[in-house]
């Protein structure tokens, strides 16, 4: 499962697109704020835009070339589409939508079918619906639904939660989250949401005004070296770890990560699971020495490994956790105050509180490229 | 009342009726594709076809039946054509006066279809097209199926204008009774004769039975076609 990105387009006088990239990554992202040129992209690769040079290829076999004149059109090229806006067809019932592109995929290339299908996205009962009766959520599974039964070879999901409201987002993430695990099959996951991308991606491929500015594994590219994001309070980390408790009256799961006991919001997940859980920056304090008596529960081991920090007050002190990275934000004080060198043992302390409940999920670690 | 008419008049009636029909369905597939290319092509010359096919509107009616007779008349060039090659004759036949028809309610026809057309999400187009659809499959199982109410909207058009169209057809094929003589051209040539009224007066009300019966059918076909887009 390889993609293969190259491309150049000219959309308008003051906007173009170049982007260059590859990736082997079961998830990728991309990801960057609305206007950064991802859904031009991916416009780009499902055929719906032609780039003015360039190459996409998949698995070694080119979807545009060219160089060598290679334009496969839309609808041979294999490549399923989930819309942010659904496009379920108002003509045709639920089965009717699901089905659509079954009748033009050749025998030979169909894989998965409408039970497994309909299992997979829960929506067995919707089946004889019409889309104007259904809910954003269910829409939305529809389409994903619609879009894997057309068997494509790579699917791409142009925000499929950004129309739908925060609820809604939990109660479809962990349907991705299943495509991923159980599917063998590179998806393309479009974003802007810290939460979302952190939550399900392998590789993160940053993009900002229309080109590509960073690609790397979660916790490369949403660690604090991205500069927006340490603006807006939005770098962190994502730790994986195995939960060995879940308690849904209390609302409280606990993690054992190697570098000590983690309390995060209620997960369904089932105990003896590794899941992953995004930490923000500006969620981690840091004390030398067991601290007193003190509300925080969450305490992890860790080691100072580098200190970063532009011209604000604050400073981002690069952690070891038994392995994984972390970050913490910190004033420049602070750092004085208990000395923190490099090499320096500390404690990192996390309310639980902080934990954002729709960044944690996953049930597998974070991919190639995680440490 | 229906023993009353007589058997000229019947004919008027039943000759309306083919004549709308023929007129609507015959026009009906190139009404599509002209809406089509008008909806969506994107080629030279589109603002002068588009007046062209918009000129009968506009047009005197009795213009386009005198253009109609000039051109496909049996000394007509189109006329001539049509007779040697396939043996069809229109001047002063049913078929011409079907023809006419036609032609006077071709800009209904291509407007209304052309209004669907344009109020379809394009996007839906594209979404067919990443499922594997090709553009003829695509306008197979999308745009035409939603493009229904608007083809239903022309046909009702263009049936209405032909059960009224006079001035075009009294010129091209005249006013022959069991050939050519329709409800407005019996209704008319009752009037021309001393004691006519109660004629023309039993044409006009079967006239507006039929009208009133083809707005509420095609009124029905609309209201189910939207309940079920609509899934109640």
């Amino acid at each position: 499962m390889s993609i293969v990105i190259d491309v150049e387009k000219k959309v308008s006088d003051g906007f173009g697109l170049t982007a260059s990239f590859e990736s082997s990554g079961r998830v990728t992202a991309l990801f960057g704020r609305s206007g950064a040129g991802k859904s031009t992209l991916v416009n780009i690769i499902a055929g719906l835009l032609r780039p003015d040079r360039g190459r996409i290829e998949i698995d070694g076999e080119a979807l545009f070339d060219s160089a060598r004149r290679i334009d496969v059109p839309v609808h041979r090229r294999r490549v399923g589409y989930v819309f942010q806006d659904g496009r379920l067809f108002p003509h045709m019932t639920v089965r009717g939508n699901l089905l659509y592109g079954r009748r033009f995929t050749p025998a030979n290339s169909r894989w998965g079918s409408l039970d497994e299908v309909v299992d997979l996205l829960g929506i067995a009962a919707l089946l004889d619906r019409r889309p104007a009766g259904l809910s954003g959520g269910e829409k939305q599974r529809v389409a994903i639904g619609r879009a894997l039964l057309a068997s494509p070879r790579l699917l791409l999901m142009d925000e499929p939660l950004a129309a739908l409201d925060q609820e809604r987002k939990g109660e479809i993430l962990p349907f991705v989250e299943r495509l991923r695990d159980r599917m063998q099959l590179p998806i393309v996951y479009v974003s802007h949401a810290v939460d979302e991308v952190s939550r399900i991606a392998d590789t993160v491929v940053l993009m900002e005004d229309g080109r590509v500015s960073a690609i790397g594994s979660v916790n490369d590219v949403l660690g604090s070296r991205i500069e927006n994001l340490a603006e807006a309070g939005e770098a962190g980390v994502v730790v994986t770890a195995e939960i060995v408790e879940s308690d849904r009256a209390a609302g409280v799961t606990r993690l054992q990560h190697p570098a000590g006991r983690l309390s995060v919001p209620y997960t369904d997940a089932p105990v003896g699971a590794s899941v992953r859980v995004r930490i923000r920056a500006r969620d981690v304090s840091l004390s030398v020495g067991e601290p007193g008596r003190i509300s925080i529960r969450n305490r992890l081991a860790a080691t100072v490994v580098g200190l970063s920090g532009g011209a604000s007050h604050a400073v981002s002190v690069h952690l070891d956790i038994a392995g994984d990275p972390l970050i913490a934000n910190v004033t420049r004080d602070a750092i004085r105050d208990l000395d923190l060198k490099l090499g320096s043992p500390v404690v990192a302390l996390i309310k639980s509180a902080a934990f954002d409940p729709l960044s944690i999920g996953g049930g597998r670690p974070a991919g190639p490229g995680s440490r | 009342m229906f023993d009353a008419l007589t058997p000229a008049e019947w004919d008027a009636i039943h000759l309306s009726i083919r004549i709308a029909t023929v007129a609507m369905i015959g026009s009906l597939p190139f009404g599509i594709a002209v809406a089509y290319l008008l909806g969506r092509g994107r080629f030279p010359g589109r603002t002068l076809v588009d007046g062209i096919v918009h000129l009968p509107l506009v047009m005197p009616p009795v213009v386009t039946g005198y253009l109609l007779l000039l051109l496909c008349g049996r000394r007509g060039p189109i006329g001539i054509f049509l007779e040697d090659t396939f043996g069809i004759v229109l001047a002063f036949r049913w078929t011409g006066a079907a023809v006419a028809c036609a032609i006077m309610g071709f800009p209904l026809m291509v407007r209304a279809m052309r209004l669907s057309l344009e109020a379809i999400d394009t996007r839906l187009e594209s979404a067919a097209s990443t499922l594997g659809a090709s553009r003829i499959a695509v306008f197979a199982t999308i745009t035409l199926p939603l493009m229904l109410p608007g083809i239903l909207a022309g046909m009702v058009l263009s049936f209405a204008r032909a059960l009224g169209e006079f001035g075009a057809t009294i010129t091209f094929v005249g006013n022959i009774p069991g050939e050519t003589q329709t409800i407005p051209t019996a209704i008319y040539t009752y009037t021309q004769v001393p004691g006519g009224d109660l004629g023309a007066l039993r044409l006009t009300a079967i006239s507006i039975v039929i009208s009133l019966a083809a707005l509420i059918i095609s009124d029905v076909m609309a209201r189910r076609m939207t309940r079920r887009m609509l899934g109640a």
